[in-house]
């Protein structure tokens, strides 16, 4: 029977995004830096952060960040890793012993008191291939394996939670101020091409871990500012193919969705995106006849994929950064590029903070995402 | 009727009138259809014959006439009620099935009251809709499961191959199948015209298509019911949509009912039946004795209409109407349109219409759920009716996951039906349910299209409103949306039914 | 109601005190503003703002604060009096709720901007973002103005109850000037928009068009005037194209929606 019985929660919260588009690595200092400014977007019940690039090393292999509160937890994972996965290695996410003290830290927080209490006590990351048959009948691609995976992993295995299964990527998030979060995680000692940066006001007043953005599936990276009103039909859509909504943070639905329209409907990105934030029928009823039928179909299609309320939302992939608003752009974005770096934020000043002087700073129009993409040489 | 015929019931209405204000200008004795009054010095009641239709109230220009329930005291019975009491003695009387119509008016309980909607507060901010846009827009139809696109000439996206059969709503409300017959031509102009004025749908019924209605083809659904009234390679060119009525919620399981009294000359001719013969359908439709037999029919109608109109099928909500509408799904219909207990109709055996069917709101709840789980909830549109009172009801029913929902008690009500529960005699002082001339023209079609369009316009506007402090500002993200409903006072396994929290969780 | 101004000291370049906001957390920040308000400092300069928010909210007396960076959101808000001068783009909710004042943005404006103004004027130099000047009030002589010389977003002026709004379109070159849905439930005051009118698909159903007088034209040359000065921009070059005037039509736009209860 189907599950009606579940809640969820939502919230207020800052964004940051920065991606090279040559692919030039950039330590994560700058990215905490600029949250740090968006500090009063957040209450410190949440944080995180999304990096591509940072395991060159392992970066044909699914690296898994999992959070875990117990060894039972831990041995059930890592048993059910080895049965359906080439585990190539496995090791604890490094964090700092709160005693140490981050050179540019300015947070002055209590860090050694904070962050144990509220930080699970297992953090792990698992390189892996699927472990598959040759000759493999069951029509599912190696993203569709790990997929079912990481659903398996956070329904079925109590007290752990998948919080990234991307190639050379990673989530590091929890509850806490994002700065304090990033200096916990040693953030500054990772290189990345793309890092995103997440502060977090939940309306629930016990934030937890699992619910902190970044949400992910694969290298699919979501953080998000604002309410999805839609959530309860959207994650019933979802569940028809699927996709577990057991984070319950209305985050969840929007990277299963872009997962569901962009990976397995096959549609391009700017297609998906009319999609999720439709333009008004009044609109619609404007455009030239070919143009029409396309939105007509994608709205009678997917009206149940339809994001609804108020959002600001940075997806990440391996290849790109994008940037979007509903439809009548109740929540801020603000975009800027200098050179290769293309930059986004709720606020002006987390960009300014870490690039004072882009060539050029423009707040996106509600309907017109801003597509940032590695240039087609760049590995 | 006359006193005779009333045998061991005694009168249930009376007729009060004020001597002081009538001015004896008759018109009450002239509108009433039921033969009740007469005049002998002044304006007399017959005893027993008033239905309360009030429509001599309505017409009387000094508001001299009012109508009130006959009183009567019997010894209290809660059990032996006097309603019971008095179908024993029409029953022995007559040794017939006692003949209702309209819905089930019993005191069962009625989920949409006991359900309630959530409203943004803080954390997610209302949506005003007199100043921002509200979308109501709504396709009946199959849907794929996904859009594939392809580039053209120029580089830009567009929709790779075709869209099946959908029609376009522009508000989620259309209007159920009332028969030609059950209701007045004029009637049926009404509805035609409303549906055209707001970009929805009326259906015609079992009853045929009348050529008055030809012009409003596009905004018109016809019904192949199992008595096949009327269905010619004509009448399916001329609709948007063919429902075939398997059921429906006043009668579930039993077939279409026009008492003798109704067919007339017109209607004997839409119908190709003799004038004055009961017109009753058949139980089933006797082609249609499993389920694939319904694939084949439903199939032959694509064909016939060249797989360019929608093809809807009409049940009844019953116990396992979940199980059933999947089956119909697979069968090939790309809408469903489940009917539940409170459904009206111009005649049915009241037993029936009183105890046989279930809830609406708990059908559409599983039939959407099941849907989900089987991965076919895209394959039709489902529209809920039976007993759709307000818009309040409807929004419910789309929260419920309904894609819209089809009235008509309510449409008649706005045609100015008091609910006097006679339309099987045909004598209805309005006009609407009832074919003798001199009653129908009472009915002006301009008129009765203009008030229903208001009916729709009014309940659009609440949508709206709803929709808006639902933070969301297209009807897709609501529908379905069990989350913004909660549960009052309904127990464990109805909310899991429902699929709803109770309120405070 | 606002009420009568003291008489200000012209301002000297030597009595402008410099504050610097490097790092500094807007509480912080914003006590010492106000200190030196109460001080009776006549200007003040902020120097290296990065995302403070709050700027000069609430301040009732008629100081100059030049902001040098990009303030955080809310800057102005529920101000009576100052005359802020802000160095580069302001963020969301700029002006909202001002009782009286100015505010001078020499970039571009984020969303927001003038909320619920009741006096009062902000000029902003380049463009603005969604939901400009919404439910502007006015009354007697407190009439608020906000000037945009660029482009604007969406909802331009929704629910306006009283005031002035001008777009300039300076920066268009072709483009769209103002967005969808302008002056949506608007139900007092004026809207001009310079160089062309707008299309009336993106009018909202309760403003229209209207021609102007000679009283209109007054109007615009003299808050136009007072704009180019201050930012420095070519008067004449803003008179060279005609405006177009937009008002309510009717008082009670909604009237018919509804209905007694029987």
């Amino acid at each position: 029977m189907v599950n009606h019985n579940y809640q969820h929660e939502s919230s207020g919260c800052g964004l940051v995004g920065i991606i090279s588009t040559t692919g030039k690595k950039m330590s994560g200092e700058q990215v905490l830096r600029a949250v740090a400014i968006l500090h009063e977007r957040g209450n410190g019940l949440g944080g995180g952060f999304a990096a591509y690039g940072i395991y060159p090393k392992y970066r044909d292999f699914f690296a898994f960040h999992l959070l875990m509160d117990s060894a039972e937890s831990k041995s059930a994972v890592e048993a059910y890793l080895q049965e359906r996965f080439l585990v190539e290695h496995g090791e604890e996410i490094p964090t700092r012993n709160p005693s140490e003290r981050y050179p540019n830290y300015s947070g002055g927080r209590n860090l050694e008191e904070i962050l144990p209490e509220i930080m699970p006590s297992l953090l792990w990351r698992y390189f892996c291939k699927p472990k598959r048959p040759e000759n493999s009948t069951d029509g599912l691609t190696d993203e569709d394996y790990v997929v079912q995976a990481v659903m398996h992993i956070n329904e079925n295995i109590h007290g752990a939670f998948v919080i990234s299964s991307g190639r050379n990527m990673g989530v590091f998030k929890g509850v806490g101020y994002p700065e304090d979060l990033g200096h916990f995680f040693k953030l500054e000692e990772y290189e990345a091409y793309i890092w995103t940066g997440h502060a977090r006001f939940p309306t629930n007043s016990q934030g937890w871990w699992g619910g902190a953005h970044p949400f992910t599936l694969l290298d699919w990276a979501v953080i998000h500012n604002g309410e999805i009103s839609s959530y309860g039909i959207n994650k019933r859509y979802l569940e028809m193919y699927g996709y577990k909504c057991t984070l319950m943070t209305d985050t969840e639905v929007v990277t299963y969705m872009l997962d569901l329209l962009i990976r397995k409907h096959g549609l391009p990105t700017e297609v998906a995106l009319r999609a999720v934030a439709a333009p008004f029928w009044k609109d619609v009823d404007r455009m030239p006849a070919d143009e029409r039928k396309l939105h007509e179909a994608l709205r009678m299609v997917y009206g149940s994929a339809l994001l609804n309320g108020p959002f600001a939302i940075i997806f990440t992939h391996s290849r790109g950064m994008v940037g979007m608003n509903d439809r009548i752009k109740l929540r801020p974005l603000v975009a800027a590029c200098k050179g290769d770096m293309v930059y986004m934020s709720s606020e002006e000043c987390g960009i300014r903070e870490i690039c004072p002087n882009p060539e050029r700073v423009w707040n996106p129009r509600a309907g017109h995402p801003v597509i940032a993409r590695l240039e087609d040489g760049v590995k | 009727m006359n006193q005779n015929k009333r045998g061991l019931i005694p009168p249930k209405f009376k007729q009060v009138i004020n001597r002081e204000l009538c001015r004896r200008c008759k018109r009450c004795i002239l509108s009433c259809g039921f033969e009740a009054l007469k005049f002998e010095n002044g304006v007399i009641g017959i005893a027993g014959e008033c239905v309360a239709c009030h429509r001599c109230v309505t017409m009387c220009p000094e508001g001299a006439i009012t109508i009130q329930k006959q009183p009567l005291d019997y010894r209290d019975n809660e059990y032996w009620t006097v309603e019971i009491r008095e179908e024993l003695y029409r029953q022995s009387e007559s040794g017939g099935v006692i003949l209702a119509s309209m819905g089930n008016d019993k005191p069962f309980k009625s989920y949409f009251d006991h359900l309630v909607l959530d409203a943004c507060q803080v954390t997610n901010p209302s949506i005003d809709p007199l100043r921002e846009p509200m979308e109501l827009r709504t396709y009946l139809g199959r849907k794929p499961e996904k859009v594939t696109v392809e580039k053209d000439k120029k580089g830009k996206f567009q929709l790779k191959g075709k869209m099946p059969a959908n029609l376009l709503l522009e508000t989620p409300i259309i209007f159920g199948g009332m028969s030609y017959g059950s209701v007045s031509l004029n009637t049926h102009k009404a509805l035609a015209m409303a549906a055209k004025n707001c970009g929805i749908l009326m259906n015609t019924g079992e009853g045929g298509l009348h050529k008055d209605l030809y012009p409003y083809t596009d905004n018109i659904i016809v019904q192949c019911a199992s008595g096949r009234f009327g269905v010619n390679e004509e009448y399916l060119k001329r609709a948007a949509m063919i429902e075939i009525k398997i059921g429906q919620g006043a009668k579930p399981g039993i077939g279409g009912h026009l008492p003798g009294e109704k067919v007339t000359a017109p209607i004997s001719e839409t119908r190709m039946i003799p004038i004055g013969t009961d017109a009753l359908s058949p139980a089933p439709h006797h082609d249609i004795y499993s389920i694939e037999d319904l694939r084949q029919l439903i199939f032959s109608l694509k064909e016939a209409t060249e797989y360019k109109k929608p093809v809807c099928v009409k049940i009844s909500a019953v116990h396992n109407v979940a199980a059933i509408a999947s089956g119909v799904a697979r069968a090939g219909a790309d809408v469903i349109c489940i009917d539940g207990f409170r459904g009206g109709t111009g005649a049915t055996p009241k037993m029936v219409r009183d105890h046989v069917g279930i809830p609406i709101e708990l059908a559409i709840a599983a039939v959407d759920d099941r849907l989900r789980e089987e991965n076919i909830r895209h394959q039709v549109s489902l529209i809920a009716s039976g007993g759709i009172r307000t818009s309040a009801d409807m929004i419910k029913a789309i929260g419920l996951g309904a894609d819209a929902v089809a009235i008509c008690t309510a449409a008649l009500v706005a045609l100015g039906c008091h609910l006097c529960q006679q339309c099987h005699t045909g004598n209805c002082s309005w006009g609407i349910a009832t074919q003798r001339p001199e009653m129908e023209r009472r009915l002006d079609p301009e008129w009765g299209g203009q008030q229903l369009t208001r009916l729709i316009q009014a309940w659009s506007y609440e949508l709206k409103e709803v929709l808006g402090l639902l933070g969301v500002n297209a009807v897709e993200s609501f529908r379905g949306s069990r989350e913004r409903l909660r549960g009052i006072g309904l127990s464990e396994l109805e909310l899991d039914i429902l699929g709803v929290k109770h309120a405070g969780r | 109601m606002t009420k009568p101004m003291p008489e200000v000291a012209p301002e000297k370049t030597k009595d402008r005190l410099i504050i610097d906001a490097s790092q500094k957390y807007y509480k912080v920040l914003n006590q010492e503003i106000r200190l030196a308000v109460s001080n009776g400092a006549h200007a003040i300069e902020l120097r290296n703002v990065n995302g403070q928010r709050y700027l000069a909210d609430g301040i009732n007396k008629r100081v100059k604060i030049h902001v040098h960076g990009t303030p955080g959101n809310n800057v102005g808000a529920f101000m009576d009096g100052p005359e802020l001068y802000v160095h580069g783009n302001s963020q969301e909710q700029v002006g909202n709720t001002m009782n009286s004042g100015k505010i001078v943005v020499f970039g571009n404006a984020s969303d927001v901007v003038g909320y619920g103004m009741r006096g009062g004027k902000i000029f902003i130099k380049g463009d603005a973002g969604y939901r400009v000047g919404i439910h502007m009030k006015q009354y007697k002589s407190s009439v608020p103005v906000v000037i945009v010389g660029g482009t604007t977003g969406d909802f331009l002026g929704e629910y306006m109850a009283g005031g002035i709004v001008i777009v300039l379109g300076l920066t268009a070159d072709g483009d769209e000037i103002v967005g969808d849905y302008v002056g949506t439930g608007m139900h007092g005051g004026v809207i001009y928009v310079r160089g062309k009118p707008v299309p009336a698909h993106r009018l909202g159903e309760e403003p229209a068009r209207v021609e102007l007088t000679e009283k209109d034209n007054a109007l615009l040359a003299k808050l136009l005037k007072e704009y180019s000065t201050e930012l420095s921009l070519d008067f004449d070059k803003i008179m060279s194209k005609p405006f177009f005037k937009y008002i309510p039509q009717s008082h009670r736009p909604y009237g018919n929606m509804y209905a007694n209860q029987p």
